[in-house]
C-alpha cells in the first residue's frame, strides 16, 4: 500500500455528516462585480453538493484564468486555481492519480475554449472521470472586453470596434466531435435547472460537460436575455426532456420535428400537426444530438437546454485502473530489485 | 597458422551499415559479450536522423560505436581502432573517425558500383589504394554467409539478415571474445524460430573461423579486464537509468510514480521504458501536448504521486509557465530535459549542453528552481533519484539536465541495492488543528504537503501570490516582497543539503578546468592524460548547478586559470563569472557532437603555453 492510500485508509471514518450549503462557503470573500451571472451558478451548486452524497474532502475544484476560474475560492472544498486554459489538464492529472477524488473544472468561453481548447477536446475524447463546467459569456471578462471565441459575428468589444468577423465555437458541438459522453446546456437565470443540470453532471461517470449561459453584466450585458428573460425565454428556449418531445412556446404551442435532417419549427395548433410528428428526444441518441446542438446556430430555432447527449462508456481512469489489475493478475506486483537484476548481467569479484 | 597477439589497454570500435544491416543489434552484442569478460566500457548509437533514408545513402547509415578497455573508461571513445563497414556510404561516413592505420572490415560484396556511386565513390576505395594509410581487409561477407547457409533452403532475404553474425564473428576473433554470451541470446531470442537459431549460430561460428583460418587476419588482440568495484553489474542507456531512477526514489518514498509526457527525441525512450511498468506503481500519460504534459503531473502531485515530466528543450520551453506554477504551489516535481540540439527544431537527434540557462532562469519573474545534471548514463539513475529526494523534501520543481549524447548511449551499471539508496520520507499533513498550507518547516522552509482527501485540511492553491503561513490570496506589497525572498531563500539553502563539489588533481596550480553534464568523461580523460604529462591541471565536474555547492569559490580562487569548455556558447561560464567574479576561458564547439578528449588536452596546451 503506498503512503497516500495508507493515510487514507486511517482517515476513519470518512465525513459523513449531512450537509447544507453553508458548509460548502468558504470563508473568501467574494469578488464578482455586482450582478454577475456567476453567482448564481456558485449558489446554486453550493445548494446542490449537499445532495450529492460525496464527503467534503474528496471534492477538488480545479480552474484556469478569468472571471470563473476564482470559483475555486469560494468553494470550502479543496481547491486549485491553475494557469490559463490548463485546469482540464491538471484535473486530469490529478483524477489518474487519485481516482477517488471527485475532480470538478469551472473554465470559460476564453479558457476552456481558447487556450485550453487542446486540453478540452482531449479531455472529452478520454472520457477521463472529470466534471467541466464552462460559464460561457461569450466575451472576456478578467481582461476587460475583449471577444472570445464563442463571441458572436459582428460584436463590438474591445478588440473588435468595427465587429467581430470570427465565426464562433459552438461549445455543445465542439464537445460531442470530441467524443464526449455527457453534454448538456443550462443557464445562470433558472436556478432550478441549473441545479438538476449539476446533478446530473455528478452522477455521470466519464467526462460529463455543462455549458451555462451566464451573464457578464459588464461587458455583454444581456447576451442571453432571449433566453432567460420572462417575456422572451419560453418562445426561444426548448427544455429537453428524456423520451418527451421537443415541444415549447408559452402556450406549449409549437414544437420542433425533423424535416429530412433539418429540424424545423411547426405551430401545435394549426391541425397540420401533433405531439405525435416531433422529435422525441434520446439522449442515447449521437445522431440526434449533434442535430440538436447544431440548433443553436440558427437563429430562428429555440435554443436546446437539458442534457443533449448521456451515454457510458468507460472512462480513461477506469480503463487504467483494470488494465493494472490486469497486468498484475498476469505479472504480479513488480519487484524493482528483481527488475534491476533481470535481464543480462554479470558478475564482478 | 601462426598468428600474433597484441595487448591492449583500451580499444574504440565503430559497426557501421545501412539502417537494415542490424548494427545496433550487432554492437548490442558485443557489447553484452565485453562485458561479460570484464572490460570497462561506453557505447554510443548513431541513428540515422531522416526517416526511413533510402537504402545506400549516407542518410541512411546507421551505425553503434563501443569504447572498452582494461582501463576505466569514461567515453565512447574519440577516434576508432577498427571500423566495420558494411557498404561504400558506412565507410565514407565514418572514416574519418579511424585512427591511421586502423584497421577496417569491410564487406566487399556491398562494394558494387550502384552503392559506390549512392555514396559518392567514383572509384572502388577497396582497390583503389585510397586506404593506404589504414589496414583494410575486404571481407566477402555476404558471399561467405550464404556458403555458409547454403544447405538450409532458407530465402535470399533472411540470409542476408544474418551477415552481421559473421562480420560479429570475425570481431570475436579479432578482439578474442568468446561467442557463447551472443549463442546463448539468439538461442533465448528466436526461442520459436528454430530454422534463425541454427542460421546465425552458422553464420556467428563461420565469421568466427574466418578469423581463425584465413590468412588475411596475422594479429589478435586481448584487452585484459579492468579493476572495477565488485559486484553485479548491466549494462543501461542514460534514458533508462532516469526512468529507473524514478522508479526508484517512488519506491523508497512510498509513492505512486506519475508520469505526464509528450513524445519528444530523445526524450521518449524514459516514458516508453516507465510505460511497460504498470504493476509496479507507476502511471504513465502520452499527454496531448508538452504542457499537458507538465501540468496533468502538477495535478498529480498535488494528489500526492511523485510527478514527473519528460522532455527535450523545445518542449522545456512549452513548459515554461507551468514550471513557474509549480514553484507558486510548491509542489513536488520532476523534470527532466535531455538536452539536444537547437534552437527551435535544431537537431533533435544531436547533442548540446543547450538548456542550462533556460533551466536556471527560463521563467518570467523570480521562480528559483534546483537544477542537476548528469555526467554519464549511469550517472542519469543517481541524479534523478537525487533530484526527486530534493523535490519531496524541499517541496519544489527540480530540474534534472541530461542530454542525447548520455540518454543513448551506455554503460555497465553497478546494480545498486534498494535499501542502500537514501531514505526519502515524504510527510503528508494530516491534523486539522495546526494546518496552514503556507506554514513552513522551519529548517527546510518548505510548506506542508496536503492532499485531497483529508477531512478538515480544505484549502485553495494556485498561482496567484500567496500570503505568507495562511495561503490566501494577497496582493500586499510587503508580503510579495517576502514571499520572493522567501522562496529564493528555499532554494539557497538546499546548497547546505548537498556534497562539497570535490577536486580531482591538486587543489591549486596553473589551471582549472570546470565543467558540468555529459562533458564529464571526455574532461576528465583529458586532464588525467595532462597531468600524466606532469602539467598543472585539476578538475572541477559540477552534479549541482542551482544551488551550485558551497566549496565553488573556494576552490575556483586557487588557481591561475580557469577553463569552462562548454557544447554551448558558454551558460556555466556566465554563472560562474557572476558569481565569483572569476576571468574564466570558454572552451565553445557547438557541433551536435560530443567533446573529444584530444580536443580538450589541444585547448589546455594552447593556455599553458
Ligand atoms: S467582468 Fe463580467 S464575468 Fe467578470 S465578474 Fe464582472 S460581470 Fe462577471
Amino acid at each position: 500500500m503506498n503512503l497516500v492510500n495508507e493515510i487514507l485508509s486511517q482517515i476513519n471514518p470518512v465525513s459523513t455528516q449531512k450537509y447544507t450549503f453553508k458548509d460548502f462557503q468558504s470563508d473568501q470573500e467574494v469578488r464578482w462585480c455586482p450582478g454577475c451571472g456567476d453567482y448564481s451558478i456558485l449558489a446554486q451548486v453550493q445548494r446542490t453538493f449537499p445532495e450529492l452524497g460525496i464527503p467534503k474532502e474528496k471534492v477538488v475544484f480545479v480552474s484556469g484564468i478569468g472571471c470563473s476560474s476564482r470559483f475555486p475560492y469560494y468553494m470550502n472544498t479543496y481547491g486549485f486555481h491553475g494557469i490559463h486554459g490548463r485546469a482540464t489538464a491538471i484535473a486530469t492529472g490529478l483524477k489518474i492519480a487519485r481516482p477517488d477524488l471527485s475532480v470538478w473544472v469551472a473554465t470559460g468561453d476564453g479558457d476552456g475554449m481558447s487556450i485550453g481548447g487542446n486540453h478540452f477536446i482531449h479531455a472529452c475524447r478520454r472520457n477521463i472521470d472529470i466534471k467541466i463546467l464552462l460559464f460561457n459569456n461569450q466575451i472576456y471578462g478578467l481582461t476587460k472586453g475583449q471577444f472570445s471565441p464563442t463571441s458572436i459575428q459582428g460584436q463590438i468589444t474591445k478588440s473588435s470596434p468595427y465587429g467581430n468577423i470570427d465565426q464562433p465555437f459552438n461549445p455543445l458541438t465542439l464537445a460531442l466531435g470530441s467524443q464526449a459522453t455527457f453534454v448538456a446546456r443550462s443557464l445562470d437565470r433558472d436556478p432550478k435547472h441549473l441545479q438538476s443540470m449539476i446533478k446530473r453532471v455528478a452522477e455521470h461517470k466519464g467526462t460529463a460537460f455543462l455549458e451555462i449561459y451566464q451573464n457578464c453584466n459588464v461587458f455583454n450585458d444581456g447576451a442571453f436575455e432571449l433566453y432567460t428573460e420572462k417575456d422572451t425565454k419560453d418562445d426561444n428556449v426548448v427544455v429537453l426532456e428524456n423520451g418527451k418531445p421537443l415541444i415549447f412556446g408559452k402556450q406549449k404551442d409549437k414544437g420542433i420535428r425533423l424535416n429530412g435532417f433539418t429540424p424545423e419549427v411547426v405551430s401545435l395548433q394549426d391541425g397540420k400537426f401533433s405531439a405525435d410528428d416531433l422529435i422525441v428526444h434520446d439522449e442515447k441518441d449521437s445522431m440526434l444530438a449533434f442535430i440538436i446542438a447544431n440548433m443553436s446556430n440558427f437563429p430562428n430555432l429555440p435554443r436546446p437546454i437539458g442534457v443533449l447527449y448521456a451515454v457510458d462508456r468507460p472512462s480513461y481512469n477506469e480503463l487504467l485502473e483494470n488494465q493494472i489489475k490486469e497486468i498484475i493478475n498476469k505479472k504480479g506486483i513488480g519487484d524493482l530489485e528483481k527488475l534491476f537484476n533481470s535481464g543480462e548481467t554479470w558478475e564482478i569479484k | 597458422m601462426n598468428k600474433t597477439i597484441k595487448s591492449l589497454e583500451e580499444v574504440t570500435i565503430r559497426f557501421a551499415g545501412d539502417s537494415g544491416d542490424g548494427m545496433q543489434l550487432t554492437g548490442g552484442q558485443f557489447t553484452t559479450t565485453t562485458a561479460f569478460v570484464g572490460n570497462d566500457l561506453a557505447t554510443l548509437p548513431d541513428y540515422p536522423a531522416e526517416i526511413r533514408a533510402p537504402a545506400g545513402t549516407l542518410a541512411g547509415v546507421s551505425s553503434f560505436q563501443i569504447h572498452f578497455g582494461a582501463k576505466e573508461i569514461r567515453t565512447p571513445g574519440d577516434q576508432c581502432d577498427c571500423l566495420v563497414v558494411m557498404n561504400p556510404a558506412a565507410l565514407r561516413a565514418y572514416l574519418k573517425c579511424l585512427k591511421d592505420g586502423g584497421t577496417i572490415i569491410a564487406n566487399s560484396d556491398n562494394f558494387i558500383e550502384k552503392n559506390l556511386k549512392l555514396a559518392g565513390y567514383e572509384s572502388n576505395p577497396l582497390e583503389d589504394g585510397s586506404l593506404g594509410r589504414y589496414q583494410c581487409y575486404p571481407v566477402e561477407i555476404s558471399k561467405l554467409t550464404q556458403n555458409a547457409l547454403s544447405d538450409m533452403n532458407l530465402s535470399p532475404k533472411l540470409v542476408d539478415k544474418t551477415k552481421n553474425f559473421f562480420a560479429l564473428g570475425i570481431t570475436y576473433w579479432m578482439y578474442n571474445r568468446p561467442i557463447e554470451p551472443t549463442l546463448k541470446w539468439i538461442k533465448e531470442k528466436f526461442s520459436n524460430q528454430p530454422e534463425i537459431i541454427e542460421a546465425n549460430t552458422r553464420v556467428l561460428k563461420a565469421g568466427y573461423a574466418y578469423g581463425e583460418t584465413t590468412e588475411i587476419f596475422t594479429t589478435r588482440y586481448e584487452v585484459e579486464p579492468a579493476q572495477l568495484p565488485p559486484g553485479k553489474y548491466r549494462s543501461i542507456t542514460g534514458n533508462e537509468a532516469t526512468a529507473w531512477g524514478l522508479m526508484a526514489a517512488a519506491k523508497k518514498a512510498n509513492l505512486e510514480l506519475f508520469l505526464g509526457s509528450y513524445p519528444i527525441t530523445p526524450a521518449s525512450e524514459i516514458l516508453h521504458e516507465l510505460s511497460k511498468y504498470k504493476n509496479y506503481g507507476v502511471k504513465t500519460l502520452q499527454a496531448e501536448d508538452e504542457i499537458a504534459g507538465i501540468t496533468s503531473a502538477i495535478g498529480a502531485a498535488y494528489g500526492g504521486a511523485l510527478a514527473a515530466t519528460t522532455t527535450s528543450g523545445p518542449g522545456m520551453a512549452l513548459k515554461t509557465e507551468a514550471l513557474g506554477l509549480a514553484v507558486m504551489l510548491e509542489l513536488p516535481l520532476v523534470v527532466v530535459d535531455v538536452q539536444r540540439g537547437g534552437p527551435s527544431t535544431g537537431l533533435p537527434t544531436k547533442t548540446e549542453q543547450a538548456d542550462l540557462l533556460q533551466a536556471i532562469f527560463g521563467r518570467n519573474s523570480e521562480a528559483p528552481i534546483p537544477v542537476l545534471a548528469a555526467s554519464s548514463p549511469t550517472d542519469c539513475f543517481d541524479v534523478t533519484f537525487e533530484a526527486a529526494r530534493i523535490a519531496i523534501k524541499y517541496m519544489t520543481p527540480v530540474i534534472v539536465l541530461t542530454d542525447g549524447y548520455i540518454a543513448n548511449g551506455a554503460e555497465p551499471w553497478l546494480i545498486p541495492k534498494l535499501n542502500e539508496l537514501p531514505v526519502i520520507s515524504p510527510k503528508f499533513a494530516t491534523d486539522p488543528t495546526t494546518f496552514q498550507p503556507y506554514a513552513r518547516d522551519e529548517i527546510t522552509l518548505s510548506r506542508p504537503w496536503a492532499i485531497p482527501g483529508t477531512p478538515g485540511l480544505e484549502h485553495r492553491i494556485g498561482g496567484l501570490e500567496k500570503s505568507h503561513i495562511y495561503g490566501n490570496i494577497s496582493y500586499d506589497p510587503e508580503n510579495h516582497d517576502f514571499m520572493v525572498k522567501l522562496r529564493a531563500k528555499k532554494i539557497a539553502n538546499i546548497a547546505n543539503d548537498i556534497p562539497n563539489a570535490t577536486i580531482f588533481g591538486d587543489n591549486s596550480g596553473e589551471l582549472l578546468l570546470v565543467s558540468w553534464g555529459s562533458t564529464f568523461g571526455a574532461i576528465r580523460s583529458a586532464v588525467e592524460n595532462k597531468r600524466l604529462q606532469g602539467k598543472s591541471v585539476s578538475h572541477l565536474h559540477l552534479r549541482y548547478l542551482n544551488p551550485l555547492p558551497n566549496n565553488v569559490g573556494d576552490i575556483l580562487i586557487k588557481f591561475k586559470k580557469i577553463l569552462v569548455p562548454e557544447i554551448n556558447l558558454g551558460q556555466l561560464i556566465k554563472i560562474l563569472r557572476e558569481k565569483y567574479l572569476v576571468d574564466a576561458i570558454g572552451y565553445n564547439m557547438v557541433r551536435g557532437l560530443p567533446f573529444r578528449a584530444i580536443e580538450i588536452e589541444n585547448k589546455v596546451d594552447e593556455i599553458l603555453k
